[in-house]
Formats: structure tokens, sequence, C-alpha cells
């Protein structure tokens, strides 16, 4: 079969970026360094416009599958079925045994948080997070979130890349207007990688980022406003398999999000802590 | 449920049921909603109705008994994931052979022929002899590498983040990316192929 010639393809340095820029997926300063691109490449233009045009063939309605009612009945039952039996099961055996290991079960929950296993604390307070309504403070969260995977994922860690306390302070003067104090955590085993500009919560603010065995931790760090009285208080949440910590401290409000366990983020803030100046 | 109590003799505890009750609930109020995602999936990976249908019916039970270890995925990114498993786990039992051949690599920057990738030997013009717009577009999605349509039902049609798609497809969020390069270029390509003038793009 002849082929006719593929129209011209972007950019291969910037195909990722075009997918990333459609998908809403970039933080700010890609958006807009791939605005500026497009403004000035045809090529990319029309990739991009070729993928919108996917998009739109795609996301169809017709040509999403929906499920036959009969597959609803079928699940419903199935789902029924499934529930009757586990109440009819610890009836059905009320052995000292059966009795032991339901309280064996019960008390899993509180083992799995104490445990060492960084995976099943996570667990433990993702499902902390499903049962409660959602609460105010969320959406920071969600924006913490996506600031950090928004960070490792266009490659835009930092903007200055230094494992120099005194070269990264200085940096964020006159960037910013408070002054992040910035610690060298190296001897610790959290050697600083650098720091950039980030924008949550509708205000700029600093990132430092540190690193430990090849995991990253954002610490996200701006003027401690009405909820100062947080002083030295933290908390631990876990969200889309992250970890966060917040605290306050100085003035300053801090959140630590990696996707380090609870035990080692908890490590990094109280190494922070300590190394700060007093 | 009171039924089988019933019929047993016994009454569960009241705080059992309580426990029991309220986790049903749940799982209805998150995980139910999402069935037709579920239906829809399977439908695309397996590319057969029926066995859609016995995928999903599996997933929702597996979903179910594992309602506890439900993680901070979104509900839908959570069920989709268990879709996934069941699919893989009904393609083994069934011994089928693999619909295509692992991908080829590409990096994304050689220029490849789109329609070598197609799976079951179809091409782009018979693909495209359908009633309807969306069946094409069925067609075409059906035919394309199993790991590339993956990558654009999740993302296209349940408008998954890269982050939840990685955690689906198992794969890191640099290879979602990768893939979803290709399997647009792939498509748009086949796409303005078979429909020269169909489909212009303004």
């Amino acid at each position: 079969m002849s082929t006719p010639v593929p129209e011209a393809g972007p950019c291969a340095a910037w195909e990722g970026l075009l997918n990333g820029y459609l998908d809403g997926e970039l933080d700010a300063a890609h958006v807009m360094d791939v605005e500026r691109h497009l403004a000035g490449c045809p090529a990319c233009a029309g990739a991009l416009q070729r993928m919108t045009l996917v998009r739109r063939v795609v996301s169809q309605e017709d040509v999403r599958w929906r499920a036959p009612p009969a597959l609803r009945d079928s699940v419903v039952a199935a789902l029924a079925r499934e529930r009757s039996a586990a109440v009819a099961q610890p009836l059905a055996r009320p052995s000292g045994m059966a009795a032991l290991v339901g309280r064996l079960r019960a008390m899993l929950p509180a083992l799995r948080q104490w445990s060492i296993i960084p995976s099943l604390a996570v667990v433990a307070a993702a499902l902390l997070l499903v049962v409660l309504p959602p609460r105010g403070g969320s959406s920071l969260e969600e924006e913490l979130v996506a600031g950090h995977v928004r960070s490792l994922l266009a490659e835009h860690l930092t903007d200055v890349a230094s494992s120099n306390q005194h070269t990264v302070k200085p940096w964020f003067g006159g960037k910013i207007d408070f002054s992040p104090p910035v610690v060298d955590l190296a001897a610790r085993g959290f050697p600083l990688a650098g720091g950039r500009l980030d924008y949550i919560g509708g205000r700029v603010v600093a990132a430092l980022v540190y690193r430990r065995n090849g995991h990253v931790i954002n610490v996200f760090v701006w003027p401690a406003g009405s909820d100062a009285h947080l002083d030295r208080a933290f908390m631990a949440r876990a969200r889309e398999g992250y970890t966060l910590l917040n605290w306050t401290e100085a003035g300053l409000t801090y959140w630590a999000i990696s996707d380090l366990n609870t035990v080692e983020l908890k490590e990094f803030q109280e190494d922070f802590l300590e190394a700060l100046p007093k | 449920m009171a039924e089988l109590s019933a019929r047993h003799g016994h009454a569960a505890p009241a705080a059992d049921r309580g426990r029991d009750g309220a986790t049903a609930a749940r799982f209805d109020a998150l995980i139910l909603p999402h069935l037709d995602a579920a239906y829809n999936l399977a439908r695309y990976l397996s590319r057969d109705p029926d066995a859609a249908q016995d995928i999903v019916q599996d997933a929702f039970l597996r979903a179910y008994r594992s309602f506890a270890d439900f993680r901070g995925l979104s509900p839908r990114a959570w069920l989709l994931a268990i879709v996934r498993n069941c699919h893989a786990t009904w393609r083994m039992q069934h011994r089928r052979a693999p619909q295509s051949a692992p991908l080829p690599h590409g990096d994304g920057e050689a220029p490849e022929d789109a329609a070598s990738l197609l799976v079951d030997g179809d091409t782009p013009e018979s693909l495209l002899l359908r009633r309807t717009e969306a069946e094409a577009v069925r067609a075409l999605l059906e035919h394309l590498p199993e790991p590339l349509r993956e990558v654009l039902v999740l993302r296209e049609l349940d408008e998954l983040s890269y982050r939840e798609i990685a955690e689906v497809a198992g794969v890191p969020v640099g290879t979602v990316m990768s893939r979803l390069s290709r399997a647009r270029r792939l498509f748009a390509d086949l796409w303005s192929r078979a429909a020269p003038d169909g489909e212009t793009v303004p």
C-alpha cells in the first residue's frame, strides 16, 4: 500500500509538552513556554490541531460503551448475594478460633498504623479521607499534590539547582516578599536539590526541593495567615499516594509533600525544624 | 439479607449489621456509579461484549471484597485498575494469544507506518466502512495496539489524569505521556488517511 507522505510532525522536543498542554497537565510556566513556541512553529500548531481533532472525534458520546441493563441488574444481584454471605458467615462458625481470628482482624488496622511498612500506613490514612466528609482545605491539598506532580512531570523541579543553601536562599530574594529559611540536610540524608517558585492557593510561594534516595520532597513555604495558631503543630495527610505534612513555624506555613512514607517524611520535618537557625 | 438471617434463626449483631450497611452504602455511592466506565474499559480491552460483562461482574465482586483497601485514588480510577486486572485474568484463563505483538519500540521521533501497527491485519479503509462516525471510531480504537488503546480510552473517554492512568495501567507517568503521544499520532494518521475529505482540521 502506498503511504501518503505524513504531515510534518511536531518538533520532537515539544511533542510531550503539547500533549501535556492539551491535557491540562502543565504548570503555568510551561503553559506559557508552549504558547510562545506555538506562536512561532506551524508544525507544532498543526500537531496540536490534530490532537484536538482526535479528542473531538474519540470523545463523542456514542463512542463510549454503556453497560447493558442486564449487566447492571446482575452486578447489583451479585453484590446483594455477597453482602448476605458476609453477614451469615460469622454465624455459621461461632467457634473460639473464629472469634480469635475476628478479633485479630479487628486489631489489624491499629497494627497497620504503627507498622513500619509504609504503604499500609498510607492506606490507613487514605481510608480516613474516604470516611470523612470533604473538609475545607482539601482543594489546597489537591493543589499541593498537583504542584508536586507537575514539578516531577514537566522536569521543572528547580529554577535554581544547587545543593548549596547559600546559593538557594539569596535566589529567592527579590522574587518573593518573604525569605524562606533554606537549610542543608545532606548530613541527615536529605540533600538539597534547589528551589523554585510555584503558584499555590492564589499566591506565589517558595518551593524548596530535597531528595532522599531517589525520592523527591517538595517543601512549599509561604507566610502564615489566619491559620498561624497552628504554631508548630503539624498534620499528616495522605492523598493520591502522597504524604503531606503541614506545620507552621515563625510566621511561615510549610507543606512538605513526597511519595516517602509518613515516618520518613516526619523524620525529614524534625531534621528540618532542628536545623532552622534559632 | 434479612431473609437469610431469619432462615438461620439468628439475628446478626446490630453493630455488625450497621457497619456492613454503612460499607455497602458507601460502596454503592462511590463505586457503583462507575459501572458504565467499567464496562467501557472492559469492552475496549477485551473487544468482546460477553467477556466484557463477565469481566465487569468479576471486577465489582473483587472491588467489594477489597473495598477496605481502597486507596487515595479516585473511585473511578480505583475501579478501572481492578477492571484492568480482571481483564488480564480473563485473557490468561482463555489462553488467548496476545492480540498484538509487543509494542514495537518507538521513541516517538522516527515516523512509523501507522497501518503496520494495526492489529488483525485490517486496513484503515476497511475499518471506515461503517455506518456512523461513532462506529468507525470504535472500530479504529479497537484496532489500535492494546497499550495505546488503553491510554487513549482512559484519557479521552474517562478523562483520567496522567497520574491516575499511570496507577490504572501500572506504568510510570512518563510512559503514559509517550504512549498517549503515539496513540494520538497514530489515530490522527489513520483517521486522516481513511477519511481524507470527511474530517479536516479547520
